[in-house]
């Protein structure tokens, strides 16, 4: 509880500071702020108290599940449905892809129709999805096999320097942006706690060093489907 | 009342968030692993507590910090206001004038990031993996600056109009160069604090600054330039991180030669 209160004491100052010093303006509302706040930092709490509970525990167990198995096509298949599934859903995915349609029917890439846009927002959101499904699957892989993670996230880069070179310009500040906005709150905790699982109850697997890396690779595939997605259609 | 509505929706929407991810691990648990999950009770409980605890931290965000972050948003980037701060008779702003804007483009990223739920997952992992030699809060420190950094200089770039691979290019080639450089325990945990700082708090006080902005900036367009900001956002902290670890490196190997100085005189 004291703990959340400290992780939020940034933001009331920035905002009061700037509120009450630059802007010159007295706080609006003030009973609504206090008890917003109370709920942000009484969520914060409870937040963190079942992230231990649950969200860690439950993501180890069934990496060590699967490695107890030895089925690498399974592993591999809830890598993927991990990685689509948390990611079609999410809201803030979907904003952007809205976003994104607006953006290329402004641009003559597509007819400016309700139709047409919707279609090509659900086909964005679903090539991020499909892309982060990948992208997990693929870090799974690197875990199992112990292959250092610059190589593939520095191919991945120059492959999205070149793709910029070529994809249409209004693609790509949300081609960038998508990559930061397709992993969740929830998909964080879970993924990071397989990857860790993973890594520790392979031999010869350091969890520090092969454990971490999945929510890069995730953050990374969007950004090479995005800029794809703008140029064949 | 209304609180209480509005805490039964948001929670509803958050469970909906949650019901494809507890489908996908109780499927595998079920059908492929065919084991009961152990502690069960436990497990469901701490998923209780994650929707609870969601759904009232954005009913908070929403309720007292979103609102007045937005409105400063716009307020700090109308253009009266920073002729207002800028005495000059001038009709035309220069990058220089909305410098105010650049301040809370870095304070608001720090102190966002901070609070970031996602962030604090990650930190208390890599604390945990570690054995302790990476601190919870200096990685949370670390990320924080880096996401400030990142967002004060989208900002700059929406306001000067400089193309956006520019930036993220020779972001690219630092984060290259540091990582030959940088301890090998470090990377991996780098790039992925990329990905997670700019989730629940971040993003729509950022997007709110950077659509602001391209409104009102002359000869910006809201679609084209509106966008970036998040991409800045997870850049940054991966060069920030490393540079840490980089940091933390070099102050432990100069108080070692230090203490051998001192041993063979």
């Amino acid at each position: 509880m004291i703990g959340s209160l400290r992780d939020l004491a940034p933001i009331i100052l920035v905002i009061g500071f700037f509120q009450l010093v630059v802007l010159q303006q007295p706080l609006p509302d003030f009973i609504g702020l206090v008890v917003g706040l109370f709920c942000v930092v009484l969520g914060l709490t409870f937040f963190i108290f079942g992230l231990e509970m649950g969200l860690f525990p439950i993501g180890e167990s069934m990496a060590h599940a699967f490695a107890r198995k030895g089925s690498l096509f399974w592993l591999l298949a809830f890598a993927f449905a991990l990685g689509f599934g948390t990611t079609v859903a999410e809201p803030a995915l979907i904003a952007v892809a809205d976003e994104a349609a607006q953006v290329a029917a402004l641009g003559g890439m597509i007819e400016d129709s309700e139709p047409s846009r919707h279609g090509y927002a659900s086909g964005l959101r679903y090539t991020v999805a499909f892309s982060v499904g990948l992208a997990i699957v693929l870090g799974v892989f690197r875990i199992l096999k112990g292959w250092p993670i610059q190589y593939l996230i520095i191919a991945g880069y120059i492959l999205v320097v070149i793709m910029t070179a070529f994809a249409p310009r209004e693609i790509i500040g949300i081609a960038y942006d998508s990559g930061g906005v397709t992993t969740s709150t929830i998909t964080v905790p879970l993924v990071t706690a397989l990857g860790v699982g993973l890594a520790s109850s392979i031999e010869g697997r350091n969890p520090m060093i092969d454990g971490f890396g999945l929510i890069a690779f995730a953050s990374l595939t969007p950004m090479i489907f995005v800029m794809a997605y703008g140029m064949v259609i | 009342m209304s609180y209480f509505v509005q805490l039964l929706e948001i929670c509803l929407s958050t469970v909906k968030d949650v019901i494809p991810i507890a489908l996908i691990i109780f499927g595998f648990q079920i059908f492929v692993i065919r084991r009961p999950i152990a502690n069960l009770k436990r497990v469901l409980i701490g998923f209780g507590y994650v929707v609870l605890g969601l759904a009232l931290f954005l009913l908070g965000l929403e309720k007292a910090l979103f609102p007045i972050g937005r409105l400063m948003a716009e307020q700090l980037t109308n253009p009266e206001f920073i002729r207002a701060w800028n005495d000059g008779p001038t009709d035309t702003l220069r990058w220089q004038d909305y410098y105010w804007v650049y301040i809370f483009a870095f304070a608001i990223g720090a102190s966002t990031t901070i609070a970031e739920p996602s962030l604090i997952a990650v930190a208390i992992k890599a604390n945990e993996v570690s054995g302790g030699s990476i601190g919870v809060w200096g990685l949370r420190i670390a990320v924080a600056l880096g996401v400030a950094v990142g967002i004060a200089l989208g900002t700059w770039r929406i306001v000067t109009g400089y193309p956006i691979h520019l930036f993220i290019i020779t972001g690219y080639i630092l984060v290259v160069l540091q990582t030959i450089k940088a301890p090998k325990m470090i990377v991996p945990l780098a790039y992925d604090s990329g990905g997670v700082t700019t989730s629940t708090v971040t993003v729509p006080l950022v997007a709110a600054l950077g659509l602001g902005l391209a409104e009102t900036v002359p000869g910006r367009s809201a679609l084209i330039d509106g966008f970036g900001l998040i991409a800045f956002a997870s850049l940054f902290p991966m060069i920030t991180v490393m540079g840490y670890a980089q940091l933390s490196e070099w102050l432990d190997k100069r108080s070692k030669s230090r203490q051998r100085l001192t041993v063979q005189s």
